[in-house]
């Protein structure tokens, strides 16, 4: 496999987490109960953990001396690769709770193929902590949403509304690139079909018990992988990336 | 002086002992699990350590910490992480259980696969202080990554459990 694409698929791996951890963590000081609030901001931490062994990984890769900060704080939005789900913004706490769900079911299926995986021992053993993280943030957000969508006519009307709104951002979680098709022909990132099948079962038997139907037949957006991004993310990163950018130099 | 590898080994791990984690301070990071090995690396004195959960805050300052206790003694020691095989529960030490029942937090359970309380059926953890095992989860995040809240049924006290993963 070529370095490149190594790193880029490391590099996607760390953004995706990175950024939804960003997005999460706005929810610290704001979350609708206490237990909710902790709640949140512990799986933001997990999330923003995992980036920054990943990041580290891939700056170890590409042998250049970049750092964690380097990859998450001076790069510009082309240059991010997450997918679009995770950069949409909070919405209310339902809308935050069918985006986490959505990807956390990937996440975990996503997880559960690199923790196996035999051609990077590294990124294997991330993954195996992630993975065993990852379940605790499943179970949470999915219950949510049953419990959100089996709930009062308004609150099932809310994640109703939630899910037809992400529903098309969910498609670009398996439409195949050279990056990774590269990767599913080294044997280190899975083949999105045989996710995607997995993804759908556990995310179809979430939505029957919470009474939600997913939206049929709609365009699916694409190109977070490519760097292409809805206008939020720029947003996301100017703010996150203010402090690091104004003081290069600044440390705890 | 003069000492030999394996003097310096056993010298370091005396320092290394020494050293608490931040979060549960009544025990050490040996306890925890999360030193590998220390060893001799190309003359160097080299500890490797495991961090517990990806995100958690207190895997710097214990480096930090690891690396001041050794280079209290040999001032070109260096810590290393590494992070496979991933940290397990698993490898928490009895001894180590023992001392977080007596402080209130509910210890994890060996070779436990996780899946009884991520659903919340069947697992149960019982109450640290009064040893029922009528307690129900409150939520699965507690107070830091690796912990759960948990309240008691028959003491009515809220206590923290240990997450296995």
């Amino acid at each position: 496999m070529h370095a490149d694409s190594h790193i880029q698929s490391l590099l996607r791996l760390a953004d995706d987490a990175l950024i939804l951890g960003q997005r999460l963590s706005a929810w610290c000081g704001h979350g609708p109960i206490l237990e909710e609030d902790i709640a949140v901001s512990n799986i933001a931490l997990d999330l923003v953990g995992q980036a920054r062994n990943l990041y580290t990984l891939a700056g170890q890769r590409e042998g250049a001396g970049r750092d964690e900060d380097q990859w998450a704080f001076f790069r510009t939005d082309r240059e991010f690769q997450n997918h679009l789900l995770v950069e949409q913004p909070n919405g209310h706490f339902g809308d935050t709770m069918v985006r986490q769900m959505l990807y956390d079911a990937f996440h975990l299926e996503q997880m559960g193929f690199l923790a196996q995986q035999k051609v990077d021992e590294d990124l294997a053993g991330i993954a195996a902590k992630a993975f065993k993280e990852v379940q605790y943030h499943w179970e949470h957000s999915s219950q949510w949403v049953v419990r959100l969508g089996d709930g009062t006519t308004e609150s099932h009307e809310k994640v109703q509304q939630s899910l037809d709104s992400l529903w098309t951002f969910t498609g670009e979680l398996f439409m195949e690139d050279e990056v990774d098709q590269a990767g599913r022909m080294s044997g280190l990132l899975p083949e999105l079909a045989i996710l995607h099948t997995a993804w759908l079962t556990r995310v179809s038997d979430c939505l029957k018990e919470g009474h939600l139907e997913a939206p049929e037949g709609l365009w699916m957006q694409r190109g977070g992988k490519q760097g292409l991004h809805s206008e939020h993310l720029s947003y996301l990163l100017a703010e996150m990336q203010t402090l690091p950018r104004t003081y290069p130099d600044a440390v705890w | 002086m003069n000492l030999t590898d394996h003097e310096r080994i056993d010298r370091a791990w005396r320092q290394v002992r020494g050293v608490h984690d931040p979060e549960l301070p009544f025990l050490t990071v040996e306890e925890m699990g999360m030193v590998r090995a220390v060893r001799i690396h190309e003359e160097h004195l080299l500890v490797s350590l495991t961090p517990t959960y990806s995100g958690c805050p207190a895997t710097d300052v214990i480096s930090e910490d690891v690396l001041a206790a050794v280079r209290a003694i040999e001032p070109d020691a260096q810590v290393e992480v590494v992070l496979s095989p991933a940290w397990t529960t698993d490898w928490i030490l009895d001894s180590a259980k023992e001392k977080m029942r007596t402080h209130g937090i509910a210890p994890p359970e060996k070779g436990q696969a996780d899946r009884a309380f991520l659903t919340g059926k069947g697992k149960v953890v019982p109450c640290p202080r009064c040893g029922t095992n009528n307690t129900h989860m409150v939520s699965a995040f507690g107070s830091t990554a690796c912990k759960a809240h948990f309240s008691c049924k028959e003491c009515l006290e809220p206590f923290e459990h240990f997450k296995c993963i």
